[in-house]
C-alpha cells in the first residue's frame, strides 16, 4: 500500500486565509496634527513624534512559508540545553512534544531542556504555528540539531581523553566511554565554551521505533505553573518587577457598526479625562489610564461621531457569498481540479444527485481574549502578546509605525489558545500606539465583546456537489464547488474517474480568515453528506459505500478501526436514535467519526457517543494526543450543533457568551479514541484534522434518526425540527 | 486615597475602595494575583472563579467592596507550603488542560464542589461544572481530574449516599 499521503500538504497558504492579506488595521499619521480640530477643549495627549518617512517592508505577512525552517540549540556549562524555535504554544502542546523531541535526539533526559519559543530577538524566523506544521516539520528540523549537539558533544569527549568516538555511547544526558566506564555529563564537556556548529545537510535521525523520550506519554511541561495560576498569559504580564505604577490600561474606541468611520469626536466635559491618556490618530482612538475601570470610563466618556455605510443584511448572504469578491484581497482563487470530463460522464451515470451545504460563520472564542504588552525604549519597541505569527506581528509593527523590523520585538508567552484566530496583530499595534504616546507601558486586553465583534471569524460557505454513481455505487462523477469557505480539503479521496473541484472566493459581508482545520470541515461535511445521500438513495450502508470507493488503504484503516470500536456493523438505528459514520484526510492525517445521537420529543439533539480512529504517522505524545483529538471533537460538535455568529447590517447580533452558545460539559459525550501508530511513517500534526468528521458524522447520525437530511451548519442551534431564522441558515431539510 | 481591607488567601491586603473596580480587577491589577482570569465579563465562563468564605463567586460580577471582612481564596491559594492541592495534581497527572487559560477557575470551582460533595458522580460534577468554558474542550479530562482528586482524599462518603457507579475509587 502506498505509505504516501495522496496529496502533500503543501507549503503555500490556502486561500482561505484571508486575515493574512488583508491591510494593516490603522493608518497612523503619527506626525500630523490635523486631528486637532476633531477635539474641543480637551486636553489632549498627543505623540508628536516623526518618523522616517520610509515605508517598512511588510515581509512575512501573507507571503508563504520558510520550506528552510531554522532551529537554533544551545548547551550551556550546567548541561541545561536550551532550544530556540518560531513556534508558540497556544494549548497544542508544541512546547511539550518539541522538547520530546530534542530530548530523544540527544539522549538526555526531558528535564534537561529548555524550549525559548516565540521570541522575534531570540529564535529564528518562522512563518508562524498553523497548518498543523509543527509537527511534520519544525520537530525534524530541532531533532537535526540535536543530533549535531550530540555528535559534537561526543567529539568532545573524544578528544578529553584520547579516544576514539565510535566507542562512545551518550545517554541519559551523559557521554561514556563504554571500555573505561569514563563518563562526563554534557556541562562539564562544553567547558563553558559556546558550541557553534553549523547544521549539515544530511544527517540521520533516530527512527521511531527507537525513540525513548518521544512517543510516549509525559505531561504537560508548564502544567504545574497552569494548575497554580503562575504561568503569566500575555493578559496577566506586567513589567518585572511588578510595578501596578508604571504600566497603564489601554481601550480602543471601536467603531459604532462595520464598515463605520469616525466623523469627529465631540468635546466633552472637562475633567472627564483627567489622568488619562488619550490618542487620536487617524482612525485610531484610545485611551490609557492607571487601572482598567478608569480606562473604561474614559472610553465611554468619549463621544464620537460616525459616518455609516450600508451593510448587507444577514438573508443577504448566501447569494453574496456565490459573487466574487470586490477586491483583489478577499481570497485567492486556485485553480480547479479537473480529472476527465464531469459534463461527459454525468448523465450517462445510473444515479444521479445533487445537492447543496452550507456552513455558519462561527467564532474562534479563544478564552484569553487577544491581548498585548507594549513598551517602547530608546526608540525599540518590545510587545508581548499573544500570537501564532511573532514574525508576521513584528512585521506589522514596523510597517505600521514605519521603523525598522529590527527595532521592534515581538514576544509570545504560551497564550490561552488561538485555532487559528491568533494571527493578526492589531492588538498588539493598538497597546504600541497607546505606549508610544504615554511614554510608558501600556496593555491591552480585548474584552469578549470586542473579540466577538472585532476578529475575523471561520468563513461562511456555500458547497454545490454533483455526482453520479454506477449500479454498485460506485462513483463515476465529482463535482463540487465551494464558494467563499475555502478550498482545504476540497479534493477527495475516493476514487472518481472524472472530478471538477473548484474553491470559489466569495463576497463575504464579515471579516473572515483561519480556523482549526480551515475550510477542511466545511468540505468534508459537504463531501461526507453526500456519500450518506448517495447511500440512502441506492440503499446502502455508509460505510460500505465509502469502503467501495476508496483505495486509499490509510482511510480505509481508520473508517474500519472506528467501526470496529464503535460496533458499527451491529448498531441498527431506530426512530429517535441514529448512528452516522465520516471519514477524511487533511494536513496528513487522517481520521474516522462515528457518532450516536438521540433526538429528543422535544426535537432536542443530544451526541450520545463518539468514537475516532486517528491515525498522524508515528505518534509523538499519545495521552496529550488523544487530548488534542478529543477537544477537537467536542469543539466540533460546536460548530456542527449550534455556533454561528448571527449578523445583520454591520452588527453582529450576538457578541457575548451569554447569546453565542460554546460546548459545555453537558454536551461532552463519552468518546473513545483509537490511535493508528504508524511508526514507519512521518509525524504529523494533529490538532486539526480530527474536528473535520464530527459534522457529517452526526449529521447523517440525525438522518439515520429521523429521515430528515440537514445540509447547513450548524444543524441544529434550536433543535429539530427547525425553521430557523438565523442568517446563516440554508437548510433544504 | 480611601481604602478598602480584604483578607486575600489569609493576608489582610489593602487596596483603593473608590475605583468601584470588581474583585477580578482588584485581584489582577492591585495584588498581581493574575491567576484568576478574564473571560468574559458576564459570568458566563467561570474563569475568574474565587471563593469567598468558602463559596465559588464570580470574581467579574462581583464588586470588591462586597467582599470587604470576608475570606477571599484565589487558584495562588490552594497551593499550601509547597504542596498542591489534590485537584491540582490531578489535573497535572490527568493532563486536564490545554492552553490551561480555564485551568485555575475550574480548579477553584471543583474545590468548593468537593467541599460541598466530597464524592461526587459524573453527573454532579458535570452540574458544577456547568457554568465554565474549556474552549479547548477538555471536558472529559476535567471530570476525570475531578473524579481523581476526590478519589484521593480518604474521607467516606457522607452517610446515606450510595456510592455511584462511577465511584471512581480503586
Amino acid at each position: 500500500m502506498s505509505a504516501r499521503p495522496p496529496f502533500e500538504p503543501e507549503l503555500e497558504l490556502e486561500p482561505e486565509r484571508y486575515e493574512l492579506s488583508e491591510g494593516l488595521p490603522y493608518r497612523f499619521e503619527l506626525g500630523r496634527r490635523g486631528f486637532l480640530h476633531l477635539l474641543g477643549g480637551v486636553v489632549v495627549l498627543v505623540a508628536a513624534h516623526d518618523v522616517a518617512s520610509q515605508e517598512s517592508g511588510r515581509g512575512g505577512r501573507g507571503s508563504q512559508a520558510e520550506s528552510e525552517l531554522a532551529a537554533w540549540l544551545h548547551v550551556a556549562e550546567d548541561g541545561t540545553v536550551t532550544v530556540f524555535t518560531g513556534k508558540v504554544e497556544v494549548g497544542q502542546n508544541a512546547r511539550t512534544s518539541l522538547s520530546q523531541a530534542v530530548a530523544d535526539e540527544l539522549r538526555a533526559p526531558l528535564d534537561l531542556i529548555r524550549l525559548v519559543m516565540g521570541d522575534t530577538d531570540l529564535t529564528p524566523y518562522d512563518a508562524g504555528t498553523f497548518g498543523s506544521r509543527s509537527t511534520p516539520y519544525m520537530a525534524p528540523q530541532l531533532r537535526k540539531a540535536a543530533a549535531v549537539a550530540r555528535e559534537l558533544l561526543k567529539e568532545l569527549a573524544a578528544k578529553e581523553w584520547g579516544v576514539d568516538a565510535a566507542g562512545l555511547v551518550v545517554a541519559d544526558g551523559k557521554v561514556t566511554h563504554t571500555a573505561s566506564g569514563r563518563s562526563l555529563g554534557f556541562g562539564p564537556l562544553t567547558k563553558g565554551q559556546k558550541l557553534v556548529r553549523t547544521l549539515s545537510g544530511e544527517i540521520a535521525l533516530t527512527p521511531a521505533e527507537r525513540w525513548s523520550v518521544a512517543g510516549r506519554s509525559v505531561p504537560k511541561l508548564n502544567a504545574r505553573e497552569i494548575v497554580t495560576g503562575r504561568h503569566r498569559y500575555t493578559s496577566d504580564l506586567s513589567p518585572t518587577p511588578f510595578a501596578p505604577s508604571e504600566m497603564l490600561y489601554g481601550r480602543v474606541l471601536r467603531p459604532a457598526a462595520l464598515g463605520a468611520t469616525l466623523a469627529s469626536l465631540e468635546p466633552i466635559a472637562e475633567g472627564a479625562l483627567r489622568g488619562v491618556v488619550l490618542v487620536t490618530d487617524g482612525d485610531f482612538i484610545g485611551v490609557a489610564a492607571k487601572r482598567s475601570p478608569e480606562a473604561a470610563r474614559a472610553l465611554e466618556a468619549l463621544r464620537p461621531k460616525w459616518n455609516l455605510t450600508p451593510q448587507p443584511e444577514g438573508r443577504e448572504l448566501l447569494e453574496r457569498l456565490r459573487q466574487p469578491p470586490e477586491g483583489p484581497r478577499e481570497g485567492r482563487r486556485s485553480a480547479p481540479h479537473v480529472v476527465g470530463s464531469v459534463a461527459e460522464a454525468l448523465p450517462k451515470a445510473a444515479h444521479r444527485l445533487e445537492s447543496t451545504y452550507t456552513v455558519a460563520y462561527i467564532a474562534h472564542v479563544p478564552l484569553e481574549p487577544r491581548a498585548a504588552v507594549a513598551e517602547w525604549k530608546e526608540g525599540r519597541l518590545t510587545v508581548w502578546t499573544g500570537t501564532q505569527r511573532p514574525f508576521g506581528v513584528k512585521a506589522e509593527l514596523a510597517e505600521a509605525f514605519r521603523i525598522p523590523e529590527d527595532r521592534v520585538r515581538v514576544i509570545v508567552p504560551d497564550t490561552g489558545s488561538g485555532y487559528g484566530g491568533k494571527h493578526s496583530g492589531e492588538c498588539a499595534i493598538e497597546a504600541a500606539r497607546l505606549a508610544r504616546t504615554a511614554g510608558r507601558p501600556v496593555k491591552v486586553v480585548w474584552t469578549r465583546e470586542e473579540e466577538f465583534r472585532w476578529a475575523y471569524f471561520r468563513p461562511a460557505g456555500v458547497i454545490d456537489v454533483k455526482s453520479g454513481t454506477d449500479s454498485g455505487g460506485r462513483l463515476v462523477a465529482w463535482e463540487m464547488h465551494n464558494y467563499n469557505s475555502g478550498g482545504s480539503a476540497i479534493r477527495t479521496l475516493y476514487e472518481a474517474p472524472h472530478q471538477h473541484i473548484e474553491f470559489h472566493p466569495g463576497r463575504s459581508p464579515l471579516r473572515q480568515g483561519s480556523y482549526r482545520g480551515l475550510a477542511a470541515t466545511a468540505n468534508h461535511f459537504a463531501r461526507e453528506s453526500h456519500m450518506d445521500e448517495i447511500a440512502a438513495a441506492l440503499k446502502l450502508d455508509p460505510l460500505e459505500l465509502r469502503l467501495r470507493n476508496l483505495k486509499d488503504a490509510r482511510l480505509s484503516a481508520v473508517l474500519e478501526a472506528a467501526a470496529e470500536r464503535f460496533g458499527w456493523a451491529k448498531a441498527k438505528s431506530a426512530p429517535g436514535h441514529g448512528h452516522g459514520i465520516a471519514g477524511g484526510f487533511e494536513k496528513g492525517s487522517y481520521v474516522a467519526t462515528c457518532a450516536e445521537v438521540r433526538v429528543e420529543p422535544t426535537g432536542a439533539v443530544r451526541v450520545v457517543r463518539l468514537v475516532a480512529a486517528f491515525e498522524c504517522g508515528a505518534v509523538v505524545n499519545p495521552d496529550q494526543l488523544k487530548n488534542q483529538i478529543e477537544g477537537s471533537l467536542i469543539m466540533g460538535l460546536g460548530g456542527a450543533l449550534f455556533e454561528a455568529v448571527e449578523f445583520d447590517r454591520g452588527e453582529i447580533l450576538n457578541p457575548r457568551l451569554s447569546r453565542y452558545r460554546v460546548p459545555r460539559f453537558s454536551d461532552s459525550p463519552p468518546i473513545d479514541v483509537v490511535l493508528l501508530d504508524r511508526k514507519d511513517l512521518r509525524s504529523e500534526g494533529a490538532g486539526e484534522t480530527p474536528i473535520v468528521g464530527v459534522a457529517p458524522a452526526v449529521a447523517g447520525a440525525v438522518y439515520a434518526a429521523t429521515g430528515t437530511r440537514l445540509r447547513a451548519l450548524p444543524l441544529a442551534p434550536r433543535g429539530l425540527p427547525s425553521t430557523r431564522a438565523s442568517a446563516t441558515s440554508g437548510s433544504r431539510t | 486615597m480611601p481604602t478598602l481591607d480584604l483578607t486575600v488567601n489569609g493576608t489582610r491586603r489593602r487596596v483603593p475602595s473608590d475605583t468601584g473596580a470588581s474583585l477580578l480587577v482588584v485581584l489582577r491589577e492591585e495584588l498581581d494575583l493574575t491567576g484568576t482570569k478574564y473571560g468574559c465579563g458576564e459570568g458566563q465562563c467561570g474563569a475568574c472563579t474565587v471563593l469567598v468564605d468558602g463559596r465559588p463567586v464570580r470574581s467579574c460580577l462581583t464588586p470588591a467592596a462586597s467582599v470587604a471582612g470576608k475570606l477571599v481564596t484565589t487558584i495562588e491559594g490552594l497551593e499550601e507550603g509547597g504542596r498542591l492541592h489534590p485537584l491540582q495534581q490531578a489535573f497535572i497527572e490527568t493532563d486536564a488542560m490545554q492552553c490551561g487559560y480555564c485551568t485555575p477557575g475550574m480548579i477553584v470551582e471543583a474545590a468548593a464542589l468537593l467541599r460541598r460533595v466530597p464524592h461526587p458522580d459524573e453527573g454532579e460534577i458535570a452540574r458544577a461544572m456547568e457554568g465554565h468554558v474549556c474552549r479547548c474542550c477538555a471536558y472529559p479530562r476535567i471530570v476525570q481530574a475531578i473524579r481523581r482528586a476526590a478519589a484521593s482524599t480518604s474521607r467516606p462518603a457522607p452517610p446515606g449516599r450510595a456510592r455511584t457507579r462511577t465511584g471512581g475509587r480503586s
